[in-house]
């Protein structure tokens, strides 16, 4: 495939439809905003709203050798999420970076489904096969292109998928759960997780019942949200962003994802002794930043102390919920405690911040 | 788009009005639509002497920033605080409340410089 030619997915007629600002994103053209970014950032946090997360990498792992893999690569030990549930996870390389922050669903026996960032896919594929030995029979199948993934976000989302499914079923999935159903005459998937901050469910499935439950929703009065608003939501959620927050140089305990590590009896995984050693080595800490006065933080912009550079903030925006600039960066641990006092410098301008406890924004 | 017939517009999609000598500027729908969602407002203070074109501030959406343009000069005589304090106004109302400053203008012909409704249309929409 030419690399100048983008890549569509399922439900790109159905934006246009509702003339969605389209944009280019790890190879895909998706929608940045429908109605505008503020307006979606609101409808999430008082309703609901639905993304097309289609573009995000999808390998179903199937078979004995499977959790042996998974166990290898994953820092978070894949032998303890049960059936039927998931749990956030790492990729990292031997000197204890992190390669990707995929999610580990656990779909049944011997069945798995790892969701990647978009931009990673192509490394987290080359990675899962790199590290895939001989020995119990293993399949993998990468269907990243030939399914459709929503997220239907917002506090009002739970009551709208009993309507459209089953009040029961709504109530029998727990946070980070998944559960095989019926949609449109295809067999889905769906688990209770999101980039949002806010409850939620994410629908993996055959691109045509994708469409289906879009028109659903939307017909159901959930508001179309694209990247923008998701950028937004999951920053006032201190959720990372890999690329941003999480690259290769950083390390699982300076991101403040340590839960996500685990070092059981036995379990050789990537990275565990640069992990171990690590561990007790936190120079830095990916600390939440609030501005203090109006300004808009921004991914690259420097954070000084008493005049001097500490740091560059990783990611930033101007948030709707708080009425405030936020942003994330990786403070001398010094200075991650939250009250410390710094300055964003904004093209020139200085703008007061403080370090405040993480999250910014947090459900009830 | 809208495009009001009695301003004049610059290529930097921003608008002037003239009355007498005392000039209001603000971004056209156009431009408060590409930008997207306003959220800040950066103008030059009162008193401050502009030139004609220069960049005198900036507009940041939430994921952009903008530089602003002055289509005429002179000096700043007030800036919207309105505006400054709630900037969805000039998404609702870029050419009524969501004027973003005005000034003493220093020649009035520089206006002459400046596309008329029709023109800037014709731009915008090729």
């Amino acid at each position: 495939m030419a690399s100048d030619v983008l890549r569509r997915s399922p439900l790109d007629a159905a934006h246009r439809a509702l003339k969605a600002r389209m944009v280019p994103f790890a190879g895909w053209e998706m929608p940045i905003q429908y109605r505008g970014i503020v307006e979606e950032v609101r409808s999430v946090r008082e309703r609901a709203g639905v993304f097309d997360v289609s573009h995000m990498g999808r390998m179903f792992l199937s078979g004995p050798g499977a959790l042996a893999l998974l166990r290898r690569v994953l820092t978070y030990d894949p032998a303890r999420v049960p059936e039927g549930q998931g749990h956030y996870n790492l990729f990292c390389n031997d000197a204890g970076g992190i390669i990707d922050d995929p999610y580990l669903y656990h779909l049944g026996p011997e069945r798995w489904l790892v969701v990647g960032n978009a931009a990673r896919w192509d490394i987290d594929v080359a990675w899962l096969r790199e590290h895939a030995l001989p020995g119990p029979a293993l399949t993998l199948d990468d269907r990243q292109q030939t399914t459709a993934m929503l997220a239907l976000q917002g506090p009002e989302a739970k009551t709208i998928f009993g309507a459209l499914f089953s009040r029961e079923l709504e109530a029998t999935i727990p946070r980070r759960g998944c559960h095989e159903i019926e949609l449109a005459g295809y067999k889905a998937l769906v688990s209770r997780t999101g980039y949002t901050g806010e409850d939620g469910f994410e629908f993996v499935c055959a691109p045509e019942a994708g469409r289906k439950l879009w028109e659903a929703l939307i017909a159901a009065g959930v508001a179309p949200c694209g990247l923008g608003a998701r950028d937004v939501l999951r920053l006032e959620a201190a959720l990372p962003l890999y690329g941003n927050d999480l690259t290769e140089e950083t390390n699982p305990w300076e991101a403040g994802l340590g839960w996500c590590v685990t070092f059981d009896e036995g379990r050789a995984f990537v990275g565990r002794a640069a992990l171990e050693n690590a561990r007790n080595a936190i120079q830095r800490r990916l600390a939440c930043l609030r501005a203090t006065e109006r300004g808009v933080p921004r991914a690259g912009l420097p954070v000084l102390r008493a005049g001097e550079q500490v740091a560059t903030l990783t990611s930033g925006t101007y948030s709707p919920t708080l009425e405030a600039g936020i942003g994330m960066a990786y403070l001398p641990v010094a200075l991650a405690e939250p009250g410390t006092t710094l300055e964003i410098d904004v093209r020139g301008r200085l703008l007061p911040a403080v370090v405040v406890p993480r999250p910014f924004y947090r459900r009830g | 788009m809208e495009v009001p017939p009695d301003l004049r517009y610059s290529k930097e999609h921003e608008w002037v009005r003239l009355d007498g000598e005392i000039a209001t500027v603000g971004i056209t729908d156009f431009a408060q639509d590409q930008l997207g969602d306003i959220v800040y407002l950066d103008l030059p203070k009162p008193g401050t002497e502009i030139a004609q074109f220069a960049k005198v501030g900036e507009i940041e959406s939430v994921k952009s920033v903008s530089d602003l343009f002055t289509p005429v000069g002179g000096q700043v005589t007030e800036i919207n605080q309105n505006a400054i304090d709630h900037p969805e106004i000039v998404n609702r109302d870029p050419y009524g409340e969501g004027w973003l400053l005005k000034l003493r203008v220093s020649d009035p012909a520089q206006i002459d410089a400046l596309m008329t409704a029709d023109e800037y249309r014709a731009a915008t929409e090729s």
